[in-house]
């Protein structure tokens, strides 16, 4: 089973990994990506993640789903978004998989969190004390 | 045909508005619309990349386009 959520309210953690649990798993692997209080080295004040929702949840689906395709073990998946204002240590995303074995649990998150950094409409931009950055925009 | 297209990120901010109405010749594409917008907002050139999005997909550089499509400019994604 697969839920995908984009959300502007803090994740709850502990109720993504429970999403995650069945009885045929032996593995849930998670990734939690936080924010962290540099970037190159710049102090960040706070970031803003703006999403294009209805493709940034259709696109989420489909990695999901090319995940559970190449693993078809794979017993469930959730990730979660956020979008809005975050501050330093909030936490931006979740990626949780659950696997009968732990080989593939780690494979498919890193799939999952690595594709989505590629291709899901999402954009971040970056607040120091005396400026901003989209994030990736320029070369 | 009118189509109306939205912006996202520094893509929005380059252009000033979120959704922008342009007038096309029917049949249209994908690249021709990028290089309709860079002409007007030269800026955009200096983008790491630039796609458009057609009905939540990424649209190859000859997709034509539709007045009834959602499209959308999608400059370099930078989630997670």
């Amino acid at each position: 089973m697969i839920h995908i959520d984009l959300t502007d309210q803090p994740i709850d953690v502990p109720a993504a990994l429970r999403s995650v649990e069945a009885d045929g798993a032996g593995a849930i692997n998670t990734f939690i990506g936080t924010v962290r209080n540099k970037s190159t080295g710049r102090p960040v004040v706070r970031l803003e993640y703006e999403a294009y929702d209805s493709m940034a949840l259709h696109q989420l689906r489909k990695v999901a789903e090319q995940a559970a395709e190449q693993w078809p073990m794979v017993e469930n998946i959730t990730v979660i978004h956020r979008k809005g204002t975050l501050h330093i240590g909030d936490v931006a995303v979740v990626v949780a998989v659950s696997t009968p074995h732990r080989a593939e649990s780690f494979v498919a998150c890193q799939y999952i969190i690595d594709t989505l950094k590629q291709v899901v409409t999402i954009w971040k931009k970056e607040f120091y004390e005396d400026g901003d950055v989209w994030v990736a925009a320029h070369p | 045909m009118n189509l109306k297209i939205a912006l996202f990120g520094i893509a929005r901010e380059i252009v000033g508005q979120s959704v922008l109405e342009v007038s096309a010749p029917e049949g249209q594409s994908a690249q021709g619309l990028l290089h309709d917008l860079h002409a007007r907002y030269p800026a955009l050139a200096g983008l790491s990349s630039l796609a458009v999005a057609v009905n939540n997909e990424y649209a190859a550089a000859d997709t034509l386009l539709q007045e009834r499509d959602e499209i959308a400019l999608i400059p370099p994604v930078s989630g997670g």
